[in-house]
């Protein structure tokens, strides 16, 4: 272990939690103006901002730990579809409302008990990061608990579209629960946490809210990997170039 | 005017309002009181707990914050607030550091800004009771900051701001504001 640098190991951490919460987070808030109804546009948007919100938090702590004058907007900015290292699972399209709901409540499921392992990091501005995004889960898993409750077991349409984006969603959750020798060094460190382990618990919650929503929880016979190591969807460079335009075509622009 | 009666305090609210006390810098303190949430005006950054620590370090005044939500948007406008205050009052130099931990909590409200909140038209947040032992938000019963009527229901999880969450009352029909647990 010697060469394992776990400054730079942290610093590459807090982006990769950082990149997962703002294209989440973008893909939320394309939601704003476009919710079904007035309440739940504003529920969506809030979610959102709760996301953007870690991002800046991961960044201004990457940012910091690279020390080289770089801001939370260089990393949100200006880094191309290569170098963002987000679950692949964050960045497809919000699709319909099901969709966005179905995504929800598999993130909302894995944070819930994600982040209160990280909460327990030795690096205790991440520690402090996932304290606060805890909370904001707790609410956010409420919703999408009751949305999957009154989608699944709704009317045969809300069904059908329901179990849909289950099945096209189920094999990139596999990722969540990956690991490679960077993020098991930091857990074995203290400072990371053992994703693997959370599988069981998360597959439980999970399944037990699918049946109550008389859905079917989706067979384990396909996977997608990549995000942890630039490899994306194409869908990731369409979200960038809508997010990143503006800063990089006025770079530093201000109002 | 129903008089309501007064919660029993947090712990968390006594610790931080011993630390302002225990401070050698009461004028500064009064300074920085001037700052109000940019989204709720009545309510200052210490009533809300936004404003966690002042101390004075080597010369400079060091004024700690902290956000409520992760992404609430009123942080940059809170810090040029405390900046301007400052400055107004020569108060120089200082530093405006953020802390995320402890996180904020709405145990921090002091009794005076549960009271603001209150007459402002926002239902302040109901401590303790088994409704919120997940720290959620009720379907029904916070009371209706306008009548006092405790038939009032839930109507949206998220209002207006993150840490709002929209009622009605059943009995005089206004819709209202609940500042969420957190
Ligand atoms: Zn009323």
């Amino acid at each position: 272990m010697s060469d394992f640098n776990l400054k730079a190991a942290t610093q590459e951490y807090a982006t990769r939690l950082g990149d997962d919460a703002v294209v989440l987070g973008h893909r939320l808030s394309e939601w704003t103006s476009n919710g079904p109804f007035l309440e739940e546009d504003i529920a969506l948007s809030n979610v959102a901002l709760d996301y953007i919100g870690r991002a800046r938090m991961y960044y201004t702590y990457a940012a910091e730990l690279a020390g080289n004058g770089k801001t939370e907007d260089d990393f949100a900015y200006t880094r191309d579809m290569r170098e963002y290292r987000n679950l692949l699972i964050h960045e497809l399209p919000r699709g319909d409302f099901a969709y966005t709901m179905v995504r929800q409540l598999l993130v909302d499921v894995f944070n819930t008990y994600y982040l209160p392992e990280l909460a327990k990091s030795a690096d205790s501005t991440l520690a402090g990061i996932a304290q606060k995004a805890i909370k904001e889960t707790r609410y956010h898993l409420r919703r999408s608990h009751e949305w999957t409750l009154r989608l699944g077991d709704g009317t045969e349409a809300s069904h059908q579209r329901m179990q849909r984006a289950l099945e096209s969603l189920w094999g990139y959750t596999h990722e969540l629960f990956d690991a490679d020798p960077l993020e098991l060094q930091l857990a074995d460190a203290g400072i990371g946490v053992h994703n693997a382990a959370l599988r069981p618990t998360w597959l439980a919650q999970v399944s037990a809210i699918l049946t109550e929503a008389t859905l079917t929880v989706p067979k384990d016979d396909w996977a997608v990997r990549g995000g942890r190591v630039g490899y994306h969807t194409e869908n990731l460079g369409h979200l960038l170039n809508d997010m990143q335009f503006l800063h990089r075509a006025y770079p530093g622009c201000q109002w | 005017m129903v008089t309501k009666s007064i919660p029993v305090l947090p712990f968390a609210w006594y610790e931080r309002a011993q630390r302002r006390k225990q401070s050698a810098l009461t004028p500064i303190w009064e300074v920085l009181d001037q700052v109000k949430d940019p989204e709720i005006p009545v309510l200052s950054i210490w009533d809300l707990g936004v404003l966690c620590d002042l101390q004075a370090i080597d010369g400079k005044y060091v004024v700690s914050i902290t956000p409520t939500y992760s992404g609430c948007p009123a942080m940059e406008t809170i810090r040029a607030d405390i900046a301007a205050a400052l400055e107004a009052a020569q108060l120089q130099p200082y530093e405006i550091v953020t802390r995320l931990s402890p996180a904020w909590t709405t145990d921090w409200l002091s009794p005076q800004g549960r009271e603001q909140l209150q007459a402002y038209g926002i239902a302040p947040p109901a401590g303790g009771g088994c409704a919120h032992a997940q720290g959620l938000t009720p379907e029904a019963g916070i009371e209706c900051p306008h009548c006092s009527s405790s038939n009032t229901r839930r109507i949206s999880e998220f209002g207006s701001t993150a840490c709002k969450a929209l009622f009605q009352c059943q009995d005089c029909q206004e819709p209202f504001d609940y500042f969420k647990h957190f």
